[in-house]
């Protein structure tokens, strides 16, 4: 069996080095599973003080688990398409041994989980090594990455900057290098924020897409999960690994696996691609639609179309939250309202307090949405739009300007995002560099069940150049 | 949007108060004032929410999909 000490020149970075070529590397008997968890913890030793990404480190499991990926391929058996690579997730889903705190104290309380979550398992099935839990607004209820109990997540661009939210950690752990695949959960916005805010791909499914079965829920009808990464086909290799019918969701998908890695390169082909206008064309700082046009110059689109009624569906979506999400915590208001972060139980307990028809109206309303956005693709195969409002804003801020007016930032960083995630349609999040400053976010939208095509615009526009997610000086 | 950031809190904390007894939720009186502004928020995007006129046929999905 080789081992890194039969390998002196070769030395697996995790700061720079995507899964696929870690996974490439692993196959080729370049590395060793062992020798990329070795340097994974050891970047993380050195460089998650700063950042603050992980809240669990799982280094006897990792190298239990790399040093049977090495025998494995030592006797000559398959490894599968991720082998060998490191990844982490939100502390919201479920690892073996450890309580799920989804970002919270009152979790911590919880008995550990006797198994992994379903996409966890999914991911390690097909070679990936978990090396830990990360860092997360409380209960996902977050557009930040701050968490009054573990401390926030730094933004690795720039340390006095907002992760964004609520995979903060994911985030964080993708853009300061220390994992090349981190899981995330969005709900309204919280893979596409902290993707926009960190500078790396994110990757919401469809709704339904990616089975939830154990992880802890927010919004049933809103979740969703999915992965970030540094590069498109980094994200297409765990997507393609974690899909699948799990009758232990609900809403998860009957459909069978679509496979999106082989369509990657298939280029534009004719696709249609409009830019959202109207209200996602307003309400954020010049450079969140200057990025959207550079991105929208590049894939040639020159039609803007509009979304119909967005601010009302963003409405909508932001009550369906808070009572379904009170519903969810209610027994924890009612007992547990002291070890909530108090910016997260006020906002449970406001909604737990809205008359059920304005939240029934809402979802009625939802249908209509759904309905007439669906229209749109008839006409169109991939819209754009902004991440969101701002590049990433100080931490602790509470307030920012946006065109003129000044907004809570809580509450309005995930305005783009919301109408979007909504009605469940599939997104992915690209970075775009408009100079040496932070960097920020596009959406690649496209129709239900089509994240082929999001993924096929967005690896074009990484291969073009056109977005990018370089690791932060850290 | 037109969703008010900062809406005013008319007449809400008797509602809170009222309704923290129906959900049986012990509330700490410091907790108030930031319920309220939060069901403030809540209230006015209901309200924006309910201004779309819908028929009585429009249903909610009985099982939500995208």
């Amino acid at each position: 069996m080789s081992g890194p000490d039969t390998m002196p020149d070769f030395r697996p970075d995790p700061a720079t080095m995507t899964a696929e070529a870690l996974a490439a590397a692993f196959r080729d008997g370049t590395t060793t599973a062992s020798a990329n968890v070795a340097a994974t913890l050891a970047r993380i030793a050195r460089v998650d003080g700063a950042v603050n990404a992980f809240t669990d480190v799982l280094a006897e499991r990792a190298g239990a688990r790399a040093a049977a990926l090495d025998a494995a391929r030592a006797r000559g058996e398959p490894c599968g398409p991720l082998a060998g690579v490191p990844f982490a997730v939100k502390n919201l889903f479920d690892i073996a041994g450890l309580p799920t705190r989804a970002g919270s104290k009152i979790n911590r309380d919880r008995a550990p989980a006797a198994r992994d979550g379903a996409v966890v398992r999914r991911m390690e099935a097909a070679g990936a090594i978990l090396v830990g839990g990360l860092n997360m607004g409380e209960y996902a209820y977050d557009f930040t990455g701050e968490n009054v109990h573990d401390g926030p997540t730094r933004n690795p661009h720039d340390l006095g900057r907002m992760s964004g939210g609520s995979s903060g950690g994911s985030g964080g752990a993708i853009g300061a290098g220390l994992v090349p695949i981190a899981l995330g959960s969005d709900t309204n916005g919280s893979i596409r924020v902290p993707s926009a805010f960190c500078g790396c791909f994110g990757l919401k499914p469809t709704y339904g897409r990616l089975t939830r079965a154990g992880s802890f829920p927010f919004v049933g009808s809103l979740d969703h999960l999915g992965p970030m990464a540094r590069s498109v086909t980094d994200l297409a290799l765990s997507y393609d690994a974690m899909q699948g019918p799990d009758p232990d969701d609900p809403v998860a998908t009957t459909r069978a696996a679509e496979a999106a890695l082989p369509g990657l390169g298939e280029g534009l082909g004719g696709l249609r691609v409009a830019v959202a206008g109207g209200y996602f064309a307003r309400g954020g700082d010049a450079e969140a639609f200057v990025a959207v046009a550079k991105v929208a110059q590049a894939l040639g689109a020159t039609r803007s179309i509009e979304i119909p009624e967005a601010a009302r569906a963003r409405a909508a979506a932001y009550l369906i939250t808070a009572a379904e999400g009170a519903a969810l915590h209610l027994d924890r208001m009612r007992t547990r309202g002291h070890d909530f972060d108090p910016a997260v139980r006020d906002r449970l307990i406001a909604g737990a307090m809205i008359p059920a028809p304005l939240v029934e109206r809402a979802q009625r309303f939802r249908r209509w949405y759904r309905s007439a956005v669906l229209d749109l693709f008839r006409e169109v195969d991939v819209i754009l739009a902004p991440a969101t409002p701002c590049r990433a804003p100080r931490s602790g801020q509470t307030t920012f300007v946006l065109d003129g007016v000044t907004l809570p930032v809580r509450a309005n960083i995930g305005v783009f995002t919301q109408p979007i995630s909504f009605i469940g349609l599939p997104v992915v999040a690209v970075p775009v560099r408009l100079d040496d400053g932070l960097p920020l976010g596009v959406q690649v939208i496209a129709a239900p069940w089509r994240e082929d095509l999001a993924l096929r615009v967005a690896y074009q526009l990484e291969r073009d150049g056109i977005v990018r997610a370089p690791v932060a000086n850290l | 949007m037109s969703e008010p950031n900062d809406p005013p809190r008319g007449g809400l904390d008797a509602y809170i108060d009222a309704a923290a007894g129906l959900l049986a939720i012990p509330l700490d009186p410091a907790w108030i004032g930031a319920i309220g502004s939060n069901l403030a928020v809540l209230r006015a995007a209901a309200a924006h929410v309910a201004e779309f006129p819908l028929p009585d046929e429009a249903e909610a999905a009985p099982v939500y999909e995208a």
